[in-house]
């Protein structure tokens, strides 16, 4: 099947879809109906998003040039989108996360939850935007879509002090993606168009743009620094703790399993491709920034008593390592990224629904006043203590394959960035059991003697969480041949 | 040439409604069925390139697509001005017939200094639009806000009048040709006579009072705080832009191949506005005034206009234009409807009024700039314009900075429409609203999308 012929193409699909049916959801009179409806149409997505793993074309990465639409009024702008191996990655777990998301947090009770769930679905069709999309413009339109619905999320949903928090992470983000803007319109008025006239904005222009050194200098800054922003890279990272905590943990789930990813993955879309030798220049200093947010994450976590806050900082220092990952430039650094970025979205969305679970029941997240859930819940206890050692990479789960060719490639890299980096995984253990030892085992107290059992569809889900866990950490060739054509496309620019 | 005799016809038949009619609605039927006549004969004359009256005006007066355009988006801004705060300028006063007529003969003044060829055109131009707003500045007249605004409005623009008049006649006295017509001014690349220079910074400051640039900016808080709101957001929107188009024009036509000598001035003018009507904007408590200091600050990114002077910068700026005056037109007009001005009168409005937040949400995210939004495609080609120019990048880096603090200003009524509750229970927060006023506001966003969409639906136009 030639992908020229087809008047609508996954890509398209998997954006659309969620945007048309999260506008459907502000319609519903009914707040109860609104829920099987948002479920449904994640799985539909899920549904879309598998096949278009067996059925999309291959697109050349960086070489793509297939026009979706091109909008005849906006300026040379195009409105590319498409799927390498990278962006069929991410689709997947953004279309892996939504229903996961929406069938854990099904008991929990909204305010005016129509408004809610589309807003959720809007957020999605913005991070798929961001993965397919193949052209600058279509990029930072999606780039900010996302962050629209998301800022919404937390501001009406969230806790005591959402707005000033949502507020700081808006303004945060808005800042760097307009200096990104900057960027973008540099680059463009640099490209040449692929007949020989006029200038373009689709990626395979930008990929292929000459640049001066000095130039690809600063333009390298006005793009890493949003990008530092969304991961958060330190000392970026200060809006992202707050955000955690007050955003409706549904929305903390949408923020950390995927919209973290988008500064990760921007960096290796929109970065790495354009600015090759500026990435040479300024690897070293990225890769320190990374490592000391890794320890500086990984010590104040040790010190959280909040729940949230303490997974807040882990993702932190998770992130640190696969931005570190990036800048090592090494193929197996490049392939454990990816990985990783996957992995990481599918665990700490488990650990934000236990937290979840744990929150709705006892309305406490604080580690100090809870104690002993495990004799009232010992299977959300294990299902827990699974995804808790996924996070501090246990072999046989699914981020030890991650973090090990990331360590790889930061060996190769500089042997003593690892050994930081490396403290931080320890500390990552101490933290994460800690928080296990208080939390499950110890003494009952009367907060948590009101615990009860989770409800079947909560199993399940934690269940297919654990049952990812498990099948990524044996088998994650599967993963690796998707990327591997993402990797080795980049893998030329260096070498 | 048929939205200039159109517009002063208009007034006059307005005038002598108001002597002869006691009614109260029907200026504004005659207005509004008046204005799209005018934008019906305008369009017609954009597309003809033919006017429905011919006179010799001496080449004093240019019609081409460009300038034509931006005449017909200020009649499209006018009319929706009239149709969402038509009924606010009936409750301004007892004199109905006479606001619509003045307004007309702005709109008059606004026709000529966009076509203007000479000077002298320039000046009548700016003067008819000046002196009509002298008057509905202090039309509140039993205010002494009104008043006090009038009455500085009138003298500062009085003052900038002078400057601009002393400029003129240093330009004509300094050119070899001793004419006032801008195209023939004859200037050799880099050859700048003092007398030309003198003439050519005091008009610089005389355009710079009229938009409101800093540091020529002190009467805007004030005269648009004490006006009638009505007043204040057709000052704030049409003919501030037409002042840039004037200021662009004047300097683009004019002073075009001398720009190496006034770019600075330029740049430092505008990195003013910009930080200064941002950070001003920060610290207001009311939503008018706090609108007043962001017309300050989206002026800023209009000096683009003038620091670039290249095709996109001409076509941002009408798409500017638009942007910006459709956007603050619709805030305006709910501010219009709202009982108290302070950012706290807008708690919890998203209850009440859904459609007044839906709405109010997408004029307040254009003005941010946020993309899928008019004003982001205009500061998008306002960036991109100042880019091709390949020097001064600190100061785009400084113009997306500001708009990043001007995220913060704008969001903080998004934040009290939405997410704070209302501090009294009971009562509206508003007046009576009509189902005709919201579905304007509605027709207003969806221009607003759409041109965010399409920004090349306005821009095509330019090139007709």
């Amino acid at each position: 099947m030639n992908p020229q012929d087809v008047w609508i193409t996954f890509p398209e699909l998997l954006v659309w879809f969620p945007l048309l049916a999260g506008l459907v959801c502000f319609l519903f009179k009914d707040n109860s109906k609104v829920k099987s409806w948002v479920l449904l149409v994640s799985i539909i997505t899920l549904c879309i998003s598998f096949v278009s793993l067996y059925f999309s074309d291959d697109a050349k990465y960086l070489a793509l040039n297939k026009a979706s639409y091109t909008l005849k009024y906006m300026n040379n702008g195009s409105f590319i989108l498409g799927l390498d191996g990278m962006g069929r990655l991410l689709t997947l777990l953004t279309a892996f996360a939504f229903p996961i998301i929406f069938v854990a947090t099904y008991n929990t009770p909204y305010k005016s939850a129509k408004n809610f769930y589309g807003l959720m679905l809007l957020a999605q069709s913005g991070l798929m935007g961001v993965f397919t999309a193949m052209d600058a413009m279509s990029f930072y339109f999606f780039w900010e879509l996302a962050l629209i619905p998301v800022y919404f999320l937390s501001s009406q949903w969230g806790g005591e002090r959402r707005i000033q928090a949502t507020f700081k992470f808006f303004v945060y983000t808005f800042a760097g993606s307009l200096l990104m803007l900057i960027g973008i319109i540099y680059v463009y008025l640099h490209t040449i168009n692929i007949n020989g006239n006029g200038h373009s904005f689709a990626l395979y222009a930008f990929a292929g743009v000459r640049l001066n050194p000095t130039e690809q200098n600063w333009l390298f800054w006005l793009f890493f620094i949003a990008f530092a922003i969304k991961m958060p890279i330190f000392p970026f990272h200060t809006w992202q703790p707050d955000a955690y905590e007050q955003a409706p943990t549904a929305t903390t789930m949408v923020l950390s399993g995927i919209m973290v990813k988008m500064g990760l993955f921007a960096c290796l879309r929109w970065l790495l491709p354009i600015f090759p030798q500026a990435t040479i220049k300024f690897d070293t200093i990225i890769i320190g920034l990374s490592v000391i947010g890794m320890l500086y994450a990984s010590i104040i976590a040790l010190k959280q008593d909040d729940l949230k806050r303490l997974v807040a900082y882990s993702s932190i220092a998770h992130i640190g390592l696969m931005c570190a990952g990036i800048f090592t430039k090494t193929e197996v650094g490049l392939q454990g990224v990816m990985l990783q970025m996957f992995c990481h979205g599918i665990n700490i969305i488990g650990l934000w629904i236990v937290i979840e679970l744990i929150e709705r029941q006892t309305g406490v997240r604080k580690i100090s006043q809870l104690g002993g859930v495990a004799h009232k819940a010992p299977i959300l206890t294990i299902l827990l203590v699974v995804i808790a050692l996924a996070n501090i990479a246990l072999p046989l789960t699914n981020a030890f394959i991650g973090e090990f060719m990331l360590f790889n490639g930061l060996f190769a890299f500089n042997k003593w960035y690892a050994v930081a980096a490396g403290i931080s995984i320890i500390l990552a253990a101490v933290y994460t059991l800690n928080m296990i030892q208080k939390v499950f085992y110890g003494e009952e107290n009367s907060i948590t003697t009101a615990i009860k059992e989770i409800a079947l569809h909560e199993k399940i889900i934690l269940s297919v969480v654990v049952v990812l866990i498990f099948m990524m950490g044996v088998y994650p060739q599967p993963m690796i041949n998707l990327t591997k054509g993402t990797v080795e496309a980049l893998m030329l620019k260096f070498n | 040439m048929n939205t200039i005799l159109l517009t002063a016809f208009l007034g006059i038949v307005l005038m002598m409604i108001g002597a002869f009619s006691k009614s109260k609605t029907l200026p504004r039927f005659v207005a509004i069925g008046g204005i799209i006549v005018i934008l019906i004969a305008n369009m017609v004359e954009l597309l003809s390139q033919e006017s429905f009256f011919t006179f010799n005006v001496k080449n004093m007066l240019t019609f081409n697509s460009f300038n034509l355009a931006f005449i017909g988006v200020a009649l499209l801004c006018t009319l929706i001005y009239f149709l969402l705060s038509g009924s606010a300028i009936e409750k301004v006063g007892s004199y109905v017939a006479e606001y619509f007529a003045l307004l007309f003969f702005v709109l008059c003044g606004v026709a000529i200094s966009a076509t203007f060829n000479t000077l002298l055109m320039l000046f009548i131009g700016i003067e008819i639009i000046s002196i009509p707003l002298y008057i509905l500045t202090g039309s509140d007249k039993r205010n002494l806000k009104s008043n006090e605004a009038a009455l500085k409005y009138f003298l500062m623009g009085a003052f900038s009048t002078g400057i601009m008049l002393m400029g003129i006649a240093f330009i004509y006295g300094g050119n070899d040709q001793a004419t006032f017509y801008i195209s023939q001014l004859g200037f050799g690349v880099g050859k700048m006579s003092p007398l030309i220079a003198i003439g050519l910074v005091f008009l610089l400051i005389s355009m710079s009072f009229k938009v409101s640039a800093v540091p020529f900016h002190f009467w805007t808080p004030d005269v648009y705080d004490g006006a009638p709101t009505v007043f204040t957001s057709f000052m704030a929107t049409i003919v501030k832009a037409a002042g840039f188009f004037a200021f662009l024009r004047l300097f683009d036509n004019g002073f075009g191949v001398l720009q190496p000598q006034w770019q600075k001035l330029i740049v430092l003018i505008t990195a003013a506005t910009l930080v200064l009507g941002n950070l001003t904007a920060v610290f207001q408590q009311s939503v008018k005034r706090m609108l007043a200091y962001s017309s300050i600050a989206q002026a800023g990114f209009m000096l683009f206009a003038l620091f670039a002077l290249n095709e996109k910068a001409k076509e941002g700026l009408i798409l500017y234009a638009a942007a910006y005056s459709l956007a603050t037109i619709g805030i305006f007009a709910i501010l219009i409807k709202m009982k108290d001005y302070t950012i706290d009168g807008f708690n919890g409005l998203a209850k009440k009024q859904p459609v007044l937040a839906v709405t109010g949400l997408v004029f307040l995210l254009s003005l941010t700039g946020v993309p899928l939004t008019a004003g982001f495609q205009s500061k998008f080609y306002m960036l991109m314009a100042a880019a091709e120019v390949a020097s001064y990048t600190w100061l785009i880096i400084l113009a997306v900075l500001c708009a990043a603090i001007s995220a913060y200003y704008y969001f903080k009524i998004i934040q009290a429409i939405f997410f704070k509750e209302s501090s009294s229970a009971e009562g509206d927060l508003t007046e009576n609203i009509t189902p005709a006023f919201k579905l304007m506001l509605i027709i207003t966003a969806v221009l607003i999308i759409l041109l965010g969409v399409m920004p090349g639906l306005l821009t095509d136009w330019l090139y007709y």
